[in-house]
């Protein structure tokens, strides 16, 4: 492997951390805290060791499958231990494990957080608060597509495998033939969606710095929130809770469509059969759970019932995690739903995470011709999405993600199993971590937190959360030794 | 620019690799998927899975906005098909230009001839690899020490450029007294030292300089021989291989007046080949053969050309040649990739088809690019890119008209190397003038001129 290309990679991870920290920095300044020096620190070192590293070009800057692959699982690691620095040395949380936990969870757009027993988050700064939504931002779109937009670190070629390892969906492809222009492309819907989102947020009242945290968490699909009881504080707000249920709806939607719609190709944008299954699926669920609720008459008018319906069903598929309902004490049919909802997650190509609905439909359609193979032996059949043809390969390949995902998830509950917490509790920890979705049940349910796991159970779910992000493939590889060789 | 590109083949691929290169938006479309993946994962450009020659596919590549389309699939029929498409479906601002690859000697022949079919077809370049190979070689033969050979206004002009030894007549002398330049040639650039000089009258040429001349194909023979240029051109040449090629080469060697002997295996072939070409000499047998060789003449060959199928044994066919005589050999190699290995051995002169094609292609995106916005009509980089000579279209409305050029300020660095009128050659002298619709040939080393107006000071 190139190890040296990689080196050079992370350099200038390292120093786009340096320059994320100087919004927080400025914010410190503003509002007279003392966190200024702790993020100029970091900020300091990260911006030192980039720069250093970036005057160290490599000679071989071919990237291939496997340093691209190592590249962007380190970046992930690296990025969650320097974004933890702030909190850890500040003495926010004390804890370093738990100030991991929150950093990874912020990067990851989890939105788990330890936050809300010992200490809660109104007690953190407003520069940290703001850190935490801002790494669900740049956690979102990916910090190296982001690296591929703004700043061309290497030669421009092939760098389609660091794009390829950090964008989630089973097929990842290109807007426009330039990569750079694509990324860059990526960036500018996402950070127009986020301004539309604060403007409408600040017209329905909310004060600015809770708008521009609420619009960044969302865009990332994090739901990591300023406030202790999240978007529940808003409670009664209609407006702004039906704003933040749209926005999360739009984030998890694959970013192709917006492209599409950009260049007036709106017919082709409306054709694309992930977004009919998307919306079908959101429909079903929020019928299905409405009826439920109705039914069980947990609500008292039918307006808060469809409401927070809607909201509960549009954070767990687009694994935002925000709550404005504590649905821990909805009917065991509903919160059933949910969980199922949330482990399809949101379309290939967005922010969101969990499963991925084009996976979904790639699975379905296998297994309809795979019956239809039984009946007929000698037919041929093939698998279409959107018109083309399934590659074999994508097919096999999305087979072998679900069972490594199976393989995780029954690993991490064994691991997790020897903590105290009982087994729903266990099981729905690992579906919001691993699907980068946020709280579960039981212990861990929306007015709940990730405090009282163990050391070891924090590693786990970090783990998970890291995993899920980046769909399994590029982490798992760093455990495997051949990867390290070198030649 | 943008840029899509039907067919990855070898062809597509280098192109696609050069364009990349020099920035260009593309995007490629194939009917293999693999073939696809491989290239998006070298290259930074777009990849299309889909059949090049649908509507559908041809728009979602982009073809209502792309600049260009170049069709380089395996089939002539197609590759005119899918122009004729993308010029009809594409083009919203400005229309689209296409370049189709045709290899069928009937098609390529009847698309040169046939007025107005290049426009009904929409096309605005046909390319012939297998012709651009045979032009390439036939000057090789024609002017063996010529480095590089660029033609300009339908290739009625040519530059030629070449590394002048101590014993040419031109070694150590000023330009001005070079008697044999007067009327038919000129001396547009020299390089020397890596440096490129566009040289006055008092310009001293030596040894080892790279000169540019530019004259009419016509004189070129006669311009090497005054020039004393050693070896005067061939006589007899051997062509081993009967290819499409071969065809061609042989085509064009006999209207210069060289003899040619054709060796080809395949019976058939022979028959077509000598009802083509009459005044060649076909040879049935295989070259394969040694004494078959020795019988026909190898060792008495000025020059010895192998085009079979099968890179390997053109190979080993020219070291033989070269072993036993002092003919110029020229070796095709099409597929074999280790170029750094071929290059050590002792072969002379190597044409690769592939490359040829890419790079008139590439040229003719470069002139498109330059000629955006202005009236540049070709552009050759000269002298690894040191140097440009642009081909310009008078308006009637330029300032430079009617006027002798003695009278006329020029830029530094600047010659008016030639002008085209009515398709008659003219090497400008201080009396003579710039008329409208004539066609001017400029050499410079300054960069980016867009206008002919520009040459003036």
């Amino acid at each position: 492997m190139n190890t040296n290309l990689v080196r050079y990679v992370l350099g200038w991870v390292f120093l786009v951390i340096g320059i994320m920290m100087l919004p927080p920095i400025l914010i410190a300044f503003f509002c007279g805290e003392i966190d200024a020096f702790y993020f100029g620190v970091v900020a300091f070192g990260c911006l030192s060791i980039g720069l250093i590293s970036k005057k160290y070009k490599p000679k071989k800057t071919q990237m291939y499958a496997r340093e691209g692959f190592v590249a962007c699982a380190l970046t992930w690691i690296l990025m969650s231990v320097v974004g933890c620095l702030p909190f850890y040395l500040s003495g926010q949380i004390p804890d370093f494990t738990n100030a991991l936990f929150e950093s990874v969870s912020g990067f990851t757009t989890t939105g788990a957080t330890i936050l809300g027993t010992d200490r809660q988050i109104e007690e953190l700064s407003y520069s940290m608060r703001f850190w935490r939504s801002f790494t669900n931002w740049a956690g979102g779109m990916g910090i190296l597509v982001f690296l591929i937009a703004v700043i061309t670190p290497l030669s421009g070629q092939s760098n389609m495998y660091l794009m390829k390892a950090e964008s989630p969906g089973p097929v990842v492809s290109k807007l426009i033939p330039k990569l750079r222009g694509t990324a860059s492309l990526l960036y500018i819907i996402y950070t127009a969606l986020t301004v539309v989102e604060c403007v409408m947020l600040l017209l329905g009242g909310m004060p600015l710095f809770e708008a521009v945290t609420v619009s960044l968490s969302t865009a990332g699909t994090g739901g990591l929130s300023v406030r202790n009881e999240g978007i529940m504080a808003y409670d009664g707000q209609y407006y702004i809770q039906a704003v933040i249920t749209a926005f999360m709806f739009i984030f998890a939607v694959n970013f192709s469509v917006y492209y599409l719609i950009l260049t007036k190709k709106i017919k082709q944008a409306l054709k694309i059969e992930e977004l009919h299954w998307y919306v079908g699926l959101f429909l079903i669920a929020v019928l299905v759970i409405g009826v439920d609720l109705t039914i069980n008459k947990t609500y008292d008018s039918a307006l808060d019932c469809w409401h927070h319906t809607a909201f509960q069903v549009g954070t767990f598929i687009s694994s935002t995690g925000f709550a404005t309902a504590d649905f821990d004490l909805w009917p065991e049919f509903s919160k059933t739903v949910l969980m199922l909802v949330a482990f399809v997650g949101a379309c290939a190509g967005s922010t969101g995470g969990g499963f991925k609905v084009s996976r979904v439909i790639i699975l379905f359609k296998s297994i309809l011709k795979e019956f239809k193979t039984m009946l007929h032996p000698n037919s041929v059949k093939t698998v279409k999405m959107d018109g083309k043809i399934i590659k074999d390969e994508t097919i096999r390949s999305t087979s072998v993600y679900l069972t490594i995902f199976i393989f995780i998830y029954i690993g991490s509950v064994l691991l997790l199993a020897f903590d105290k917490m009982d087994f729903t509790t266990n099981f729905t920890a690992v579906l919001a971590t691993l699907n980068n979705m946020g709280p579960g049940l039981n212990a861990v349910g929306p007015t709940k937190n990730f405090y009282d796991y163990s050391i070891f159970s924090k590693y786990v779910l970090m783990f998970d959360m890291l995993a899920g992000r980046l769909e399994l493939l590029p982490l798992l590889f760093l455990f495997n030794p051949s990867c390290w060789k070198s030649k | 620019m943008k840029i899509i590109i039907v067919g990855c083949g070898k062809v597509g691929r280098t192109i696609a690799e050069q364009l990349n290169g020099e920035k260009h938006d593309i995007t490629v479309i194939d009917s293999k998927e693999s073939v696809i993946i491989r290239l998006t994962d070298k290259l930074d450009v777009m990849g299309i899975h889909g059949d090049g020659s649908s509507r559908e596919i041809l728009l979602e590549a982009g073809v209502s906005s792309a600049d260009l389309l170049i069709a380089v699939t395996d089939a002539d029929e197609l590759n005119l098909y899918i122009c004729l498409l993308a010029s009809c479906c594409g083009g919203g601002r400005n229309k689209i230009n296409t370049i189709a690859r045709v290899r069928k000697p009937i098609y390529h022949k009847d698309l040169q001839e046939t007025l107005n079919m290049k426009e009904a077809l929409g096309l605005s370049l046909v390319i012939n690899p297998e012709q651009i190979a045979a032009l390439e070689m036939s000057r090789l033969i024609r002017f063996p020490t010529a480095i590089e050979v660029d033609s300009f206004a339908r290739e009625t002009v040519e530059i030629y450029t070449f590394k002048v030894q101590r014993e040419f007549a031109l070694s150590g002398k000023k330009i001005s007294e070079l008697a044999l330049l007067k009327g038919s040639i000129r001396i547009c650039a020299v390089e020397r030292d890596d440096n490129v000089i566009i040289p006055g009258g008092d310009f001293v040429i030596s040894p080892n300089d790279k000169v540019s001349i530019i004259c009419a194909p016509s004189n070129a023979t006669k311009m090497f021989k005054k020039l004393g240029s050693g070896n005067v051109k061939a006589k007899d040449v051997m062509i081993i291989g009967g290819s499409r090629t071969a065809y061609y080469l042989a085509d064009l060697l006999i209207k210069s007046g060289i003899d040619v002997k054709i060796i080809e295996k395949s019976e058939s072939r022979c028959t077509e080949l000598a009802d083509l070409l009459p005044d060649a000499m076909i040879i049935r047998g295989d070259a394969m053969n040694k004494d078959l060789l020795k019988a026909e003449g190898l060792e008495d060959m000025d020059s010895i050309v192998t085009l079979m199928d099968i890179d390997e044994e053109n190979i080993m066919l020219s070291l033989y040649a070269r072993q036993r005589c002092n003919a110029k050999c020229i070796t095709k190699i099409d597929r074999l990739v280790f170029d750094d290995i071929v290059d050590t051995l002792p072969l002379d002169s190597v044409i690769r088809p592939r490359e040829l094609t890419a790079e008139s292609i590439v040229r003719y995106v470069r002139a498109v690019k330059n000629s955006e916005g202005s009236n540049v009509e070709t552009l050759y980089k000269l002298n690894d890119g040191q140097a440009e000579a642009l081909e310009f279209k008078v308006s009637p409305e330029s300032k430079v008209i009617s006027k002798p050029l003695s009278q006329l300020e020029f830029k530094n660095d600047l010659q008016v190397a030639c002008i085209t009128r009515k398709g008659k050659v003219i090497i400008p002298k201080g009396d003579d003038t710039i008329e409208p619709n004539d066609t001017v040939i400029i050499v410079t080393t300054h960069k980016g001129l867009q206008d002919l107006d520009d040459i003036l000071k």
